[in-house]
């Protein structure tokens, strides 16, 4: 008798993450485990080159000296690395697909039921997508068009190969193989992700976006993005992510990396929903991710914006070093915690150059069980005369078992320097869903109102379509989290 | 249109409704009056469906159906109306998306096409000139930093945007000068038409100088202790509710 009831909520909170479906398809996976051979392994699938076989080694040896770090508020139960398989290619073919017409069926399939169409001319308008998943990347649409204006959009791999100056250039440039636990480890094992080069002066005519995809079970994804913008150019990139509902949990350690050069601007939007886990915390993705971007030009300016709604763990600052002087950086982020997922989220801005402004605006959004914590860190240099920092971190909770904190840390060495910084934390109350009730309005629906108008400074600066999908996920995130 | 038999309810375990039988029919305009503590805003939150009172004994039909089965939301699409004492403030939540919403989940109830947006501006339009509410308050969020007065107009314009078989006022009047007080009362009287009811529920005659009730009821301690004709408000105002206490031997 006890099973059925645990059964029927199980189904319930199923029914909830719309993406948690797998895709049947023989996967090419490698044994698992985690050695200098598998890291040789992973590089002579992707025919690299020897410098970044020795970049991956190099990642590796040092990971091997180097402790998961335990700084952040989340309990994070024991990983065991070996038990994973670093490297699964559900395409199949050693080369990635050149036409649409040798990709697998089955993925383009998976693709259209995530409402990502691979078909160029069923795309949303004004959108080149570059589609993940696992460790291969299947197809990158709008490639030849972009191409016309001399912008790369391509899988990383790819750009191993055909633009091996600029990989090799930028890669590791703004987060190095050292800089952390996680970001050694993908810096050994990184597989695909999405390569963007926009040259001088070119405004990207359309959205490009990556859509990552974890479907085979017992692997990890480890993906790697690198945007370069060149001087005087602008590109509005995006991010999605899923995952299939399973009982065990799956890591995600990625590294995104941005270079923003004279002038230019890159808008970076995210909006992450890999498998959050059941109600009573089984299963979901472990995301421990490092996105950092730096104005590195004079008059730069690099835009971050999250919607972070999946994930049983969540371990993501996404992070602006602003070193061109007159740089401009924002952090606009949403994180939503229901049941027990723990999500440590938050930025750094660290200011180097002079005249240097950024902005901060953190939403969290805790339910259930969940703990959300917002971690921010301001650096000012000796040298950023006149730097600005606005930091605005907001909390809102839903019921009484859940946990909001927030960490904010400063460092100014530049008497210069103005920082501001407000907080607030709020509850909805049993009087404003029982108001809206009077007027006919459910209870879901009301929690869905003020969510979103809570919500609404960081959604209006998603890009139109995916503002929209965006609200539609924060109050399915939140269903059956209050009443 | 509204029957009430032999009605109790608690909060917290304490009793509050002690008995209340009270039949309101379609057209009618009744007004519950008594001091504080009475047991007022308890029965217009237990017809709404608050969910801090208990229902313990008694039944409610509301044209004819079940109310206390219904769920609060249910009992507002079939046309149930409260004008609350005190509204609250819903931060970030503009008037027009929750208008928006009340308006078509009850059109949705209805078996109703959705409003498209300019169908639904124009009526907000129309329904905000009923009391005279400025096109401002309609972009704020709802009811965050209106003044006492405001407040009571907003509910008013809710109703006239609901369009309600029944309307609750509970205590609209407090709070309110005397030229907010008329423009709320004039707008429930250019909505009120022969299908509608109302309940009107305050301490003071100033209110029904406006409205014009039909019967009056006091309620004390739980129990509707007297009705009769719209003069019993005037005797009340003059005598107070002392006489009433006498009355019941007290």
């Amino acid at each position: 008798m006890q099973l059925e009831p645990n059964k029927y909520v199980k189904e319930l909170t199923r029914e909830k993450y719309k993406y948690g479906f797998t895709t049947d398809i023989h996967t090419d996976i490698i044994d698992r485990g985690l050695d200098e051979n598998v890291v040789r392994l992973i590089s002579a699938k992707k025919n690299e080159p020897e410098w970044l076989l020795n970049f991956r080694l190099k990642a590796y040896r040092h990971w091997l000296t180097m402790d998961m770090p335990t700084w952040a508020h989340l309990t994070i139960p024991d990983i065991d690395y070996q038990a994973i398989s670093y490297y699964a290619d559900p395409t199949r073919k050693k080369e990635g697909p050149k036409s649409l017409d040798d990709v697998d069926p089955e993925l383009l399939k998976t693709f259209n039921k995530l409402g990502i169409p691979l078909e160029e001319q069923l795309a949303l308008s004004g959108m080149a997508v570059d589609a993940v998943m696992d460790s291969v990347s299947v197809k990158t649409t709008f490639k030849e068009t972009l191409m016309e204006k001399g912008i790369i959009f391509c899988s990383i791999s790819e750009a191993v190969r055909e633009h091996p100056d600029l990989v090799k250039k930028y890669l590791g440039s703004v987060v190095g193989y050292r800089d952390n636990f996680f970001a050694a480890l993908n810096s050994a094992v990184f597989s695909d992700g999405s390569f963007v080069y926009i040259p001088k002066g070119v405004r990207c005519p359309m959205e490009l976006s990556t859509y990552f995809r974890i479907n085979a079970a017992g692997t990890g994804q480890f993906e790697r993005t690198l945007i370069v913008a060149d001087d005087d150019s602008y590109v509005s990139y995006l991010e999605g992510c899923t995952a299939p509902m399973r009982d065990e949990n799956q890591l995600h350690a990625a590294i995104v990396e941005i270079v923003v050069l004279d002038r230019a601007e890159v808008k970076y939007s995210t909006v992450q929903n890999w498998y959050p886990g059941d109600a009573e915390g089984k299963g979901g993705v472990y995301n421990f991710v490092t996105k950092r971007g730096i104005c590195k030009g004079e008059g730069s300016k690099l835009s971050w914006t999250q919607v972070e709604t999946g994930s049983a763990i969540t371990w993501k600052y996404p992070s602006c070093i602003l070193s061109g002087d007159n740089s401009t950086a924002e952090f606009y982020s949403v994180a939503v915690t229901n049941n027990y997922q723990q999500a440590d989220t938050g930025t750094k801005m660290i200011h180097l150059g002079r005249n240097t402004r950024s902005t901060i605006v953190s939403k969290g959004i805790s339910a259930g069980r969940s703990q959300n914590s917002y971690r921010g860190l301001v650096r000012v240099a000796e040298r950023a005369d006149g730097a600005r920092n606005y930091s605005q971190c907001d909390s809102l909770l839903l019921g009484s078992e859940c946990g909001a904190h927030t960490f904010p840390y400063m460092d100014i060495h530049n008497e210069t320097a103005v920082v501001e910084h407000e907080a607030t934390t709020s509850k909805i109350s049993e009087d404003q869903l029982f108001y809206c009730n009077q007027r006919g309005i459910s209870t879901e629906d009301a929690v869905g109102l003020i969510v979103n108008g809570y919500a609404k400074e960081v959604l209006n600066k998603l890009p139109m379509e995916f503002a929209v999908e965006a609200q539609k996920l924060l109050s399915v995130s939140l269903e059956g989290s209050v009443g | 249109m509204l029957e009430i038999k032999d009605l109790h309810a608690s909060i917290n375990g304490k009793e509050i409704l002690k008995g209340i039988n009270l039949s309101v029919k379609t057209g009618e305009v009744h007004a519950i009056m008594g001091p504080n503590g009475s047991g007022k805003s308890t029965l217009s939150n237990v017809l709404v469906g608050h969910p801090a009172y208990e229902v313990t004994r008694g039944s409610v039909t509301f044209d004819g159906k079940d109310l206390l089965a219904m769920s609060p939301e249910d009992r507002s699409h079939e046309g149930l109306f409260l004008s609350f004492q005190y509204p609250v403030e819903i931060p970030g939540v503009s008037m027009v998306n929750f208008m928006r919403t009340a308006v078509n989940e009850q059109r949705k109830y209805k078996g109703l096409p959705a409003l498209t947006a300019s169908e639904f501006l124009k009526l907000m339009r129309q329904k905000r000139e009923v009391v005279e509410l400025d096109s401002k308050l309609a972009n704020r969020s709802v009811n965050e930093g209106f003044s006492g007065g405001e407040k009571k107009r907003n509910e008013i314009f809710q109703m006239a945007m609901l369009e309600p078989k029944l309307s609750i006022l509970d205590e609209t009047d407090s709070g309110l000068d005397i030229d907010a007080l008329r423009i709320v009362a004039e707008g429930v009287n250019k909505l009120k038409t022969p299908e509608t009811s109302c309940i009107v529920i305050t301490h003071y005659q100033r209110l029904l100088d406006y409205i014009k009730p039909d019967i009056v009821h006091v309620l004390y301690k739980g129990r509707i202790v007297k009705t009769a004709g719209p003069e019993l408000a005037l005797e009340l105002e003059e005598k107070g509710y002392d006489w009433i206490k006498k009355e019941l031997g007290e």
